[in-house]
C-alpha cells in the first residue's frame, strides 16, 4: 500500500471514531436516552456541548501538533508560550472583580478576558524572546514563555490571595476546564477563530515537515523559518485562546492526541494535522461523557477526566511504540 | 535537469564575526563554474563559517555572489534554488521515508500553499535511481546505515537542482569505501551537470584527489590558495597544522599526506 493511501485509511478511521463519539455524546447523559420528550435537552444542552467539545478538542490537538512541529519538541503543548497563564490571569481578574458587577455588560467579560490574556501573554513572550535571544533559536522563545508563565501565575496568586473563598473556588473550577455551561452561543463565539486558525495551520503542514530537519537545513531548503514560525505560532495561539476562553484550561489534550496519532500513523505533518483534528474532537467528546455521569448531578471537571484517562493511555503508547517529532 | 546553468561563485571580502570573536577575516575567492574548491585547515579555522555564510545561515560582511547575484539580498527560496547545502551533521527524522526526505529537496520549487507536483516527485525518483537508492524509497530513515544516510543527504541536495553544491565535511563519518563512493558521486554530478562545488574537508589526501583547488584557512585567515600541488606541501602544512608531515607525490601528481612518527 502506498504511503498516501495508508494516510487516507487512517484519516477515514479517525473520522469514523469521531462519528461514533458524536453519537455517544448525544445519546448519553443524566436525562437519559434520545426521545421526543427530551428533545429540548438534547438540542439545547447536549448537542452544543458535544459540538463545543469537538471544537475545543480539535483545536487543542491541532495547535499542540503545530507547536510541537515548530519547536521540534515532543513535550510542548499549546499552552507553552504563556497562553494558559495569560488566559488564567485574565479569567482570575474578571472573576475576582465579581460576576455580579459585570453581568449587565453587553459582552460576557470572562471569555473575552481569557482570550485577551492569552493573546497578550504570548505576544509578550514572542517580543521578549525575539528581543533578547538570537533570531533563529526557538529555545529563547520557550524560555521566555516560561518566564511569562511564571510572571502571570505570580500576579494571579497575588490577586487570589486577596480574594474570598468563593472567588478562589470559581477560579479553580475555571482553571480545571469544563463544558458545563456550553451553549450554541459559545459555539458561534469560537467557531470563526477556530476555522481561520485551523485553515492556516493545515495550510502549513508541508512547512512543518520541512522544519523536521531543523531550522538551519529548512532555511537552506528555501523555507523562511522565522516567518513560518511566527505565522504558525500566531494561528495556533489565536485558536487556543479562543477555545480556552469558553472551556477553561483543559489539560493534556494538546500533548496526548498528536502523540498518539504520530505513534500510530507516523510523524509526517501532512497526516498528523488532519488526523489530530478528528481524533482530538472525538477524544474530548468521549472524555466529557464520564464527567457528566460520574458525580451526577455534580460535574467532574473535564480537565481532570482528560488527564486521568489520557495519562495512562499515553504511558501504554510510550511503552509500546517509539516516536519522533 | 538540463535547465541548470554552470555557475560561478565569488566570495568578495567575506568576513564573519560571532559577537566580538572574528571567525573569518576578510577573504576573497572565486570558484569558476564547474570548479571544485576545497577548504582545508585545522578545526576552528573558519571553514564551516565560510560555507554557512554562503547559504545564509550566518551573517557576514562582504559579499557572496552566485551567477552575479548577492546571496544576502535574495529571498530564501531563490537562494535555495541556487545553492544546495549538505551539513556536517544532518538532522534525520527517524520515521520519515527516504522518498519524502529526498522530496524535501524540491521545497524551493513548491509554491507556498502548494504540494509537490508530479514533476517534483519524478525528479526525486530520478535522483534516488542515480544514487542507487531507488530500492530504499519506502524505508524509514532510522533503518539506514551511516553510508546510506550520507548518500541520502546528497540525494536531497541533488533534488534541489542547484548549480552550486556546498558540502561541510561530507565524509567525516564514513569509512574509506564510503568516502570514495560519496566523493565519486559528487564528482560524477559535477561532470554530468556542471556543478560548482565548495567543500570543507579534513582528509588532505582526499581533498587533493577530488578538488581542483585548495584554500587553506588558519585562524580565520586565508593563508594558502592554489592547486593541490601548490598547497599540499610539507612546510606549509607543518606550519599551519602544527604537525610534522611528509608529502609524497605519485607519478600522476597526486599528493599523499602522511604524519611523521616521532622517533623513540
Amino acid at each position: 500500500m502506498t504511503t498516501s493511501r495508508r494516510g487516507w485509511v487512517w484519516l477515514s478511521a479517525a473520522m469514523l471514531l469521531l462519528a461514533v463519539a458524536v453519537v455517544l455524546g448525544v445519546m448519553v447523559g443524566p436525562a437519559g436516552r434520545l426521545s421526543a420528550a427530551n428533545w429540548n435537552i438534547i438540542w439545547n444542552v447536549r448537542m452544543p456541548r458535544v459540538a463545543l467539545a469537538a471544537i475545543v478538542g480539535a483545536m487543542l490537538s491541532l495547535a499542540g501538533a503545530s507547536y510541537q512541529g515548530v519547536f521540534r519538541n515532543p513535550l510542548v503543548d499549546p499552552y507553552l508560550l504563556g497562553a494558559a497563564g495569560g488566559a488564567g490571569l485574565g479569567a482570575t481578574i474578571v472573576i475576582s472583580l465579581g460576576r455580579a458587577t459585570t453581568s449587565e455588560w453587553i459582552v460576557d467579560p470572562l471569555p473575552l478576558a481569557a482570550f485577551l490574556g492569552a493573546i497578550a501573554a504570548v505576544t509578550v513572550t514572542y517580543l521578549a524572546g525575539a528581543a533578547f535571544g538570537s533570531m533563529r533559536t526557538s529555545t529563547t522563545l520557550v524560555l521566555a514563555g516560561v518566564a511569562v508563565a511564571s510572571l502571570t501565575s505570580a500576579i494571579q496568586a497575588f490577586v487570589l490571595q486577596r480574594s474570598s473563598d468563593g472567588v478562589i473556588r470559581a477560579v479553580y473550577n475555571w482553571l480545571l476546564g469544563s463544558l458545563v455551561n456550553a451553549s450554541w452561543h459559545d459555539v458561534r463565539l469560537v467557531l470563526p477563530y477556530v476555522v481561520v486558525s485551523g485553515a492556516v495551520l493545515l495550510a502549513h503542514r508541508r512547512h512543518l515537515d520541512v522544519l523536521r530537519v531543523g531550522d538551519d537545513e529548512a532555511l537552506t531548503l528555501g523555507l523562511d523559518v522565522r516567518r513560518v514560525r511566527i505565522t504558525i505560532v500566531a494561528a495556533a495561539t489565536v485558536g487556543t485562546a479562543a477555545v480556552v476562553s469558553v472551556s477553561g484550561l483543559i489539560a493534556f489534550v494538546g500533548i496526548v492526541v498528536p502523540h498518539a496519532v504520530r505513534m500510530v500513523c507516523g510523524g509526517s505533518y501532512r497526516r498528523v494535522l488532519p488526523i489530530s483534528i478528528a481524533v482530538g474532537a472525538a477524544f474530548l467528546i468521549l472524555a466529557d461523557i464520564p464527567g457528566r455521569m460520574l458525580q451526577n448531578p455534580a460535574e467532574t471537571p473535564l480537565g481532570v477526566v482528560t488527564a486521568f484517562c489520557g495519562a495512562p493511555f499515553f504511558m501504554v503508547l510510550l511503552r509500546t511504540r517509539r516516536t519522533a517529532v | 535537469m538540463s535547465s541548470m546553468q554552470p555557475t560561478q561563485l565569488v566570495f568578495r571580502d567575506l568576513s564573519v564575526s560571532y559577537d566580538t570573536q572574528v571567525a573569518v577575516h576578510p577573504l576573497s575567492l572565486t570558484v569558476p563554474a564547474g570548479g571544485w574548491l576545497c577548504l582545508i585547515g585545522p578545526n576552528g579555522a573558519g571553514k564551516s563559517s565560510v560555507l554557512r555564510s554562503a547559504c545564509g545561515l550566518v551573517r557576514h560582511r562582504g559579499s557572496v555572489t552566485v551567477a552575479g547575484q548577492d546571496t544576502a539580498t535574495m529571498s530564501t527560496r531563490h537562494r535555495a534554488r541556487l545553492l544546495a547545502f549538505v551539513p556536517q551533521l544532518p538532522l534525520l527524522p527517524a520515521d520519515m521515508t527516504v522518498f519524502d526526505y529526498v522530496l524535501l529537496g524540491r521545497s524551493p520549487f513548491i509554491s507556498y500553499f502548494g504540494v509537490a507536483s508530479a514533476r517534483d516527485r519524478a525528479t526525486a525518483g530520478e535522483v534516488l535511481t542515480q544514487l542507487d537508492l531507488a530500492g530504499f524509497a519506502d524505508r524509514r530513515l532510522e533503518t539506514l546505515s551511516g553510508g546510506e544516510c550520507q548518500r541520502l543527504v546528497l540525494a536531497r541536495a541533488m533534488a534541489q537542482e542547484a548549480p552550486v553544491l556546498l558540502l561541510d565535511e561530507p565524509t567525516s563519518a564514513l569509512d574509506i569505501g564510503h568516502q570514495q563512493q560519496a566523493l565519486e558521486l559528487v564528482d560524477r554530478m559535477r561532470w554530468e551537470r556542471g556543478l560548482t562545488v565548495v567543500s570543507a574537508m579534513h582528509d588532505l589526501t582526499l581533498a587533493g584527489v577530488y578538488a581542483d583547488r585548495l584554500a587553506l584557512l588558519h585562524e580565520g585567515r586565508l593563508v594558502a590558495d592554489g592547486s593541490p600541488a601548490e598547497v599540499l606541501r610539507a612546510e606549509i602544512l607543518s606550519e599551519f597544522y602544527g604537525v610534522s608531515v611528509r608529502v609524497h607525490y605519485e607519478d600522476d601528481g597526486t599528493a599523499i599526506v602522511l604524519p611523521n612518527r616521532r622517533a623513540r
